[in-house]
């Protein structure tokens, strides 16, 4: 078994704490073409996602809210690789590839955390007709 | 002379690691462990005398129905009731709140009429009281806190009063900010204006000596996993007369006294208010909690996690990055510390706590509003203690908020942003 120390070091790496104290993407987009604000029922934090589609493609991506330091660091880290992606692509992406993407574990309760944003991503993508 | 060392010897699951560390159990506010006392008395019931009470004419069921009615006369006694008559059994704080609202309040609340709660209310008892609003029309007021001194605010109590609310509903003790609210007092002024009175003991009963004759109330909710008993039992104490005048939620068996065809009889109190088969485990399981407590004694309990407190408060004080929440006061404090590490997210803080093997709670506690006014992030993290815990776990803690601070403020993290 993995010491917990080790553990934890992991999860809080470089990346997501550098993140969490500058993060990537976190503003209002003005006319954006989809918007959805979804929350972690577990916690109650609540991030906004604001997405801005040209030929079928995300050309613009940021968010806004309140959230832990593993859902604000996957949030900047999933909003940057978004931008210039086509949107079926998004709309397909799964929970591993984030997983995947953010290379952190999060463990079973923090998934909730750091797939807000896809989440979020998601249904505003689901609700955008285009 | 308190021997906390030997009531740990009594939960067994003190003795577990949690992430291959020794086990820091501070979120009793939540749920409480358990000790073998309880766990045996449950386990001697399956094994020895399982049987359905009541009905039963035959040893064991006259065992277990013996068990579960002295089981009542206990709880009876915990909390001064003047008759067993007035202790219901549910499963938990909030299916007790809702029962009196779809009950009682259903059927006195009116269009228009005033429901009266307060801000640092549990959503146990917040949400049954805005759902009875919204089906009768009626309004839903709330008493402030004054967040300098995290007491109820007493002008704002007066002016709500005013309103003629029907219904008082009131926490005991708050579960973020540990605030012990008088009771006593507020009953007395509720009465005065004509309200019945619901009191929360979720955080008071388990912790503290409470006397319903003494502070009056009309109803009394409070859980048994909260005061080392198993889930899906709790209590709801109501005054006599007004059980007597209220129709039952749920019908079946137990709760008649004959059925014909299209008519029907109830039982007499409280097995008018208890349908179906009961849950025999959870009352065995309650008594054998009430028994330790009261060999404990609840007034030492009451004086160790006050020790505990205090010494926990003069410990986060000497950080200056930590900022906690609840009254000074320690004479109107419970064992609660809710707090907030600057700059770091309280679910971050409780996973590196996880990391060192060490239980609290972090969010919004089941009190959003209260939390949100508190905090621009509605959420904070939170220790409780009880009567097993001890000072140096109090100190693993502080080790644990210090290693937290490092992660996300230490100096290699500048290192590594350089």
């Amino acid at each position: 078994m993995e010491d917990s120390d080790d553990e934890i070091k992991k999860l809080y790496a470089e990346a997501i704490i550098s993140y969490y104290e500058h993060p990537h993407n976190k503003r209002k987009l003005e006319s954006a073409d989809a918007e959805f604000k979804e929350s972690n029922p577990v916690c109650g934090d609540v991030l906004t996602v604001y997405i801005k589609v040209k030929d079928k493609k995300i050309e613009d991506i940021s968010f806004e809210g309140q959230g832990c330091a593993i859902s604000i660091g996957s949030a900047s880290i999933f909003t940057d690789f978004a931008k210039g992606k086509d949107i079926e692509l998004i709309r397909k992406f799964s929970v591993k590839e984030l997983i995947d993407l953010i290379k952190i574990d999060p463990g079973p309760v923090r998934l909730n955390c750091a797939t807000l944003i896809l989440r979020a991503t998601q249904k505003a993508l689901s609700k955008y007709k285009g | 002379m308190y021997d906390v060392d030997k009531i740990r010897e009594d939960f067994p699951i003190l003795k577990q690691k949690m992430r291959g560390k020794p086990l820091v159990y501070l979120d009793s506010a939540a749920t409480s462990q358990k000790p073998y006392y309880v766990i045996d008395a449950i386990d001697r019931f399956y094994k020895e005398y399982n049987a359905n009470i009541h009905r039963g004419i035959y040893e064991f069921s006259e065992r277990s129905t013996e068990e579960y009615t002295e089981s009542k006369e206990l709880v009876k006694k915990f909390i001064n009731a003047r008759s067993y008559r007035e202790i219901i059994y549910v499963r938990n704080t909030t299916e007790a709140i809702n029962l009196v609202a779809l009950t009682y309040g259903n059927k006195v609340i009116e269009e228009g009429d005033h429901i009266l709660i307060t801000e640092m209310e549990h959503h146990s008892n917040l949400v049954p009281w805005q759902l009875l609003a919204e089906r009768k029309g009626a309004i839903l007021d709330y008493v402030k806190v004054d967040m300098n001194s995290y007491k109820l605010d007493l002008e704002s109590l007066e002016k709500e009063l005013e309103k003629k609310p029907k219904i008082v509903a009131v926490t005991h003790v708050s579960n973020v900010l540990g605030t012990v609210n008088d009771i006593k007092y507020i009953t007395k002024r509720a009465h005065e204006v004509g309200a019945t009175v619901l009191v929360d003991g979720a955080q008071s009963v388990p912790h503290m000596k409470v006397d319903v004759r003494d502070i009056d109330c009309d109803f009394l909710a409070f859980s048994g996993h909260k005061m080392l008993g198993p889930t899906g039992i709790g209590c709801l104490y109501g005054r006599e007369e007004i059980l007597e005048e209220t129709e039952p939620l749920y019908g079946g068996g137990d709760m008649i006294m004959t059925v014909e065809k299209h008519s029907h009889t109830w039982n007499e109190l409280p097995w008018k208010f208890e349908a179906g088969t009961s849950n025999i485990e959870g009352g065995i399981g309650l008594k054998a909690a009430i028994e330790y407590l009261n060999k404990i004694g609840m007034d030492n309990i009451k004086q160790h996690e006050r020790e505990l407190t205090e010494y926990a408060l003069k410990r986060l004080d000497e950080l200056d990055y930590v900022t906690t929440f609840g009254p000074r006061d320690l004479s109107v404090r419970a064992g609660v510390i809710s707090f907030e590490i600057n700059g770091v997210h309280p679910h971050d803080v409780a996973q590196i706590f996880d990391s060192e093997g060490i239980a609290i709670r972090a969010g919004h506690h089941c009190a959003m509003p209260l939390v949100t006014e508190l905090t621009r992030i509605a959420a904070v993290s939170r220790m409780s203690f009880y009567l097993y815990n001890k000072k140096e776990e109090i100190d693993r803690a502080v080790e644990a908020i210090e290693k937290t601070y490092k992660i996300f403020k230490g100096d290699d993290l500048y290192g590594r942003l350089r």
